[in-house]
């Protein structure tokens, strides 16, 4: 696996303990990120959309001949499907829930004066049936089972979402709402196993050619509590997770912008998906973060995106 | 002194393993049988309530609870520790 990393000469080996303005307020300088007063929630700007436009399309043509059947969900799924997901068993501190006012006119009133007080005006807002979806591949699995054992040849999916994850950060790869793209294989160890091969290899590619360093690890989820580190001890152990990891904060703490999951039999058993032949599906992804990528550019490649290699800019732009 | 049937008898009470606890051998494999990474978790913090024990970072690995046998260790393992 490679492991050479640098960044450029001219950009700040590690924002963090220095006087200079760090990544992120050269981003908002520059007008590339937008501030809203949240760590993590930004407003992009034109030319940061063409970035991940240019990415989406990048994606979508080494995946092109394999067929896979386009999805597209807004960022929230259903609450119920997303407790039956096991979602909140290893990562109850990211999930994002939406809730809404369900009191009376008297009740409305008491919320206004809160507001007006500056008291908290929430405590008459009540859970909804929808959730934040905390990654894109979330609401596939049901819908997929609800169409009933899988063609012979297994399922491929391709999915794009906004996802969300409570952890606000001031390092501007780590966002609270950030899109995932993804694709899903569905079907046989063999198969799901072969899909994730074969996108280590296209997904190495695909950033070498985007000129960036990188570096492919085995990797674990962030699970929660010390049930978690068992989780993640357990993840690293059976090598279900690799990212591939370009540095864009630092050197030591480089940036998954692509990782490759076998989740196993998980969400087979969880939703009851099933092979053509009956036996429970196993699944596997690769995603790719789509924000963390431009940054990556921007970070190697500078601020003008005019002034970016030729053959970047010709992979990206043709 | 930790048994082989104090660790069949909290395998009962683990949801995936419950029907079959008591015809596991000493080396047969948990996961084989039925125990997920959840489920894994779940028997790991059963086993700290039982003992009154809490296992270290070191010990929260699959390894520590694939077999009764590897259980029986790791237990007897954190017991040791704890009265030393």
């Amino acid at each position: 696996m490679e492991s050479t990393f640098s960044l450029p000469a001219d950009t700040i080996a590690d924002d963090a303990g220095t006087d200079a303005p760090s990544f992120l307020d050269r981003l908002f300088d520059q007008g590339l990120l937008v501030r809203t007063g949240v760590d993590g929630l930004y407003g992009r700007s034109g030319d940061f959309e063409s970035v991940v436009d240019a990415l989406e399309r990048l994606i979508t043509r080494l995946g092109a001949a394999d067929g896979a059947e386009v999805m597209r969900f807004p960022p929230a799924m259903s609450r119920p499907a997303f407790e039956r997901s096991g979602y909140l068993k290893g990562f109850p501190n990211l999930a994002g829930t939406v809730h809404s006012f369900c009191g009376n006119e008297a009740e409305h009133a008491e919320l206004l004066a809160c507001v007006e007080a500056r008291n908290d005006w929430t405590g008459q807002q009540r859970a909804t049936d929808i959730v934040l979806t905390p990654a894109a591949c979330y609401p596939l699995y049901p819908a997929a089972a609800a169409r009933g054992p899988l063609p012979a040849g297994g399922g491929l999916f391709d999915l794009q979402s906004y996802c969300f994850r409570r952890e606000p950060s001031l390092e501007p790869t780590r966002m609270q709402l950030f899109r995932m793209r993804e694709y899903v294989r569905m079907g046989s160890p063999e198969q799901v196993l072969a899909f994730r091969e074969s996108w280590l290899a296209r997904g190495t590619e695909m950033i070498r050619s985007l000129a960036l360093p990188l570096a492919i690890d085995v990797a674990n989820d962030p699970f929660f509590g010390r049930a978690g580190r068992m989780l993640a001890n357990n993840q690293r152990q059976q090598n279900l997770k690799f990212e591939l990891n370009v540095p864009v904060n630092s050197v030591e703490k480089p940036t998954a912008c692509l990782s490759f999951n076998y989740h196993q039999d998980h969400f087979g058993t969880t939703w009851d998906l099933r092979q053509a032949d009956g036996s429970v599906a196993h699944t596997a992804c690769v995603g790719f973060g789509l924000e963390r990528i431009t940054l990556a550019l921007l970070r190697h490649h500078g601020l003008d995106l005019a002034a970016w290699p030729d053959s970047v800019r010709a992979t990206l732009w043709g | 002194m930790v048994t082989s049937d104090d660790i069949r008898t909290i395998l009962g009470s683990n949801e995936a393993l419950a029907p079959v606890a008591q015809q596991i051998a000493e080396d047969d494999s948990l996961f084989d049988r039925g125990l997920d990474s959840f489920g894994s978790v779940q028997l790991m913090l059963a086993l700290e309530e039982r003992f009154g024990i809490e296992f270290p970072d070191e010990f929260l690995t699959r390894r520590s609870f694939s077999t009764i046998r590897a259980i029986r260790e790791t237990v007897s393992a954190v017991l040791q520790s704890v009265a030393a």
